[in-house]
């Protein structure tokens, strides 16, 4: 129980800082790629669809679970869990609320360093006159560690500036700190998302190659094509954007709202965030990345090399070509928003553990902050020092993609079937400032815990090279890229040791473990408040 | 651009922004709650 005296300064901030938390960036990045590998218009009726029964269900579930939690004087997941059933259990799910959020900070915090330095660097024109293989080059040489200290001495700095910038914001609280952030850094967002998207939506044509055209481009990203509505794949991929683009499954919205009281309006204030979300990544985020790469290098181009890496490798090389002015300003746009998109986020996965140590332990905001830091710090040096070995990916893939859908579903199930839909769908309404549907009721219910049952499952079974038909007719042999393929490292050598030399296997075993020895020590701190609380109770 | 492209780009990008723009207006003109509500900055106002 809380004696927390925070709160949000205006329903607009708390809706920026909720729109914010959701905007990152995925929006710009991960959202086109994954239109591009999927079949490119067929991509985004799934994804409607999933937002519409997966996304808004879990976005109302998570805004009135916080609110419901706040107004017991919980900020924490695992508490907010614990006080909404009988069930002492229920709290260690409520761990992952809070061991998502630091595993994905440790790194995300990292490649929100990348923008910072390449914001400075396009300032001050450093990418001008470079070929693509040059600006390739300088990205490789920032991160690499088999330089002359086998540590990369920049990046490790921009870490570590980022991560203090982010520190001292959650330090300064909700309101003064967040708040304040969000409402500075979301118009600004806009703003250059939507100057980058004017600049592809006028620039056409280049005549550097036959089909290098900005607009060839959009007709890629939204020529419809049914066909690929019968490919599975494509519907998990649509699902799982969802996921990362609302920034559901993993506790953030819990947290956030649970600073907001019993009687005003969660389900007005989750469709205003995550519609704005969905703007930012349908209108904006599809604007940018691929009709500028295909305007100059080409359909072909893009098909083949279209991934996260482009935002660093390709777009300064792509914005030299618009001279040097508008390069500079291109570049400060770009790199500017991808920040700006970046520390929103971060600073909403600060605050579960800012929530929880300072309930639960009583801890000062300045405390709660600063060992945040230090934990993240720490837990980010490995992702940092051993990137080419593919830890970075490693910590993305458990707590950035894994234990989203793990929670979310222990969630839904929770809310929907524990706690009950009938006092839930209460809970939603209350203090209502829009009616909401009342098929809602029956998705949350239904719907939306076998769609995510269903990814769950997917995920964990997945079938070689996605091949679902051939899985269906009863072929099905694990992919390595499963859930299951991934822990037994099917289809690679899994010794740790060659020629006296530890393996990739190696150092992705033990971020492994690492992952495991962190989410086991936020459960034993868990236990220890669960057992204060008890004491209190007791006295 | 294909027309069934161009129709899609425009029905999709139109309506997210409608709808966008819809929600957050709505929370510009909805009036606030009686105090005590969730906010700090109109602590001050009367009611």
């Amino acid at each position: 129980m809380s004696k927390s005296t925070e709160s949000w300064g205006s329903r607009v901030g708390l809706i920026l800082a909720m729109a914010g938390n959701a905007v990152g960036l995925g929006n710009f990045l991960r959202f086109p790629v994954k239109a591009v590998e999927n079949g490119g218009g067929a991509f985004i009726i799934p994804y409607i669809i999933s937002f519409l029964l997966m996304g808004i269900p879990l976005l109302w579930v998570e805004w009135s679970m916080g609110r419901y939690g706040g107004s017991k004087g919980d900020h924490s997941t695992p508490f907010i869990l614990d006080n909404m059933t009988k069930k002492s259990l229920w709290k260690y799910f409520g761990v992952f609320g809070i061991f998502t959020n630091i595993g994905v900070m440790s790194y995300y915090t990292y490649i929100e360093s990348w923008t910072l330095t390449y914001t400075i660097k396009s300032l001050k024109g450093d990418f001008f006159g470079m070929d693509i293989a040059k600006v390739g080059q300088v990205f490789d040489q920032y991160v690499d560690i088999s330089g002359g200290v086998n540590i990369p001495i920049i990046a490790l700095l921009a870490f570590t500036i980022t991560l203090v910038i982010n520190i001292y914001i959650l330090s300064k609280g909700l309101s003064g700190g967040i708040e304040k952030v969000a409402k500075i850094a979301m118009p600004l967002l806009i703003a250059f998302g939507a100057f980058l998207a004017f600049m592809a939506f006028s620039m056409g044509g280049t005549g550097r190659c036959e089909s290098c055209n900005s607009h060839i481009g959009m007709d890629f990203l939204w020529s419809p094509q049914y066909d690929s509505l019968w490919n599975p794949k494509v519907w998990l991929e649509a699902a799982g954007q969802i996921f990362f683009t609302l920034s559901v499954g993993m506790g953030t919205i819990v947290c956030y709202s649970s600073y907001v009281k019993k009687r005003d309006d969660i389900a007005l204030n989750a469709m205003s965030a995550g519609w704005m979300n969905g703007f930012v990544e349908i209108v904006l985020g599809a604007s940018v990345v691929i009709p500028i790469a295909v305007g100059f290098l080409g359909l072909d181009w893009v098909k083949e090399n279209a991934g996260f890496m482009m935002a660093f490798k390709t777009m300064p090389y792509l914005f030299n070509q618009w001279g040097h002015i508008i390069s500079v300003v291109a570049g400060v746009a770009w790199f500017g928003l991808l920040f700006f998109a970046g520390i929103t986020s971060s600073l909403a996965m600060g605050t579960p553990w800012m929530g929880f140590v300072q309930d639960e332990f009583d801890w000062s905001r300045n405390k709660a902050s600063w060992t945040l830091g230090v934990f993240i710090f720490l837990l980010a040096l490995p992702t940092i020092f051993f990137f080419e070995y593919g830890v970075f990916d490693e910590y993305d893939y458990w707590t950035g993609t894994v234990s989203l859908v793990v929670f979310a579903l222990a969630e839904v199930i929770l809310f929907a079937w524990v706690f009950g839909m009938d006092k839930g769908w209460d809970e939603i309404n209350y203090g209502a400032d829009i009616k909401v549907p009342k098929i809602y009721k029956f998705i949350i219910k239904w719907v939306t815990p076998l769609f995510i049952l269903v990814i769950f499952l997917a995920s964990l079974f997945t079938p070689k090279d996605n091949d679902w038909n051939a899985a269906i007719n009863g072929e099905w042999v694990l992919d390595k890229s499963s859930i299951i393929g991934k822990i037994l490292h099917i289809g690679e050598d899994a010794s740790w040791l060659i020629d006296g030399s530890f393996t990739t296997v190696f150092y992705i075993d033990m971020s492994r473990l690492l992952l495991l020895g962190t989410f086991i020590g936020l459960a034993l701190m868990v236990r220890h408040a669960s057992k204060l609380r008890k004491q209190k109770l007791n006295k | 651009m294909s027309s069934s492209a161009l129709i899609m780009m425009v029905v999709v990008q139109v309506s997210v922004t409608i709808i966008t723009g819809y929600f957050f207006y709505k929370v510009l003109v909805t009036p606030p709650k009686p105090e005590p509500d969730s906010y700090s900055e109109n602590d001050d106002e009367d009611r």
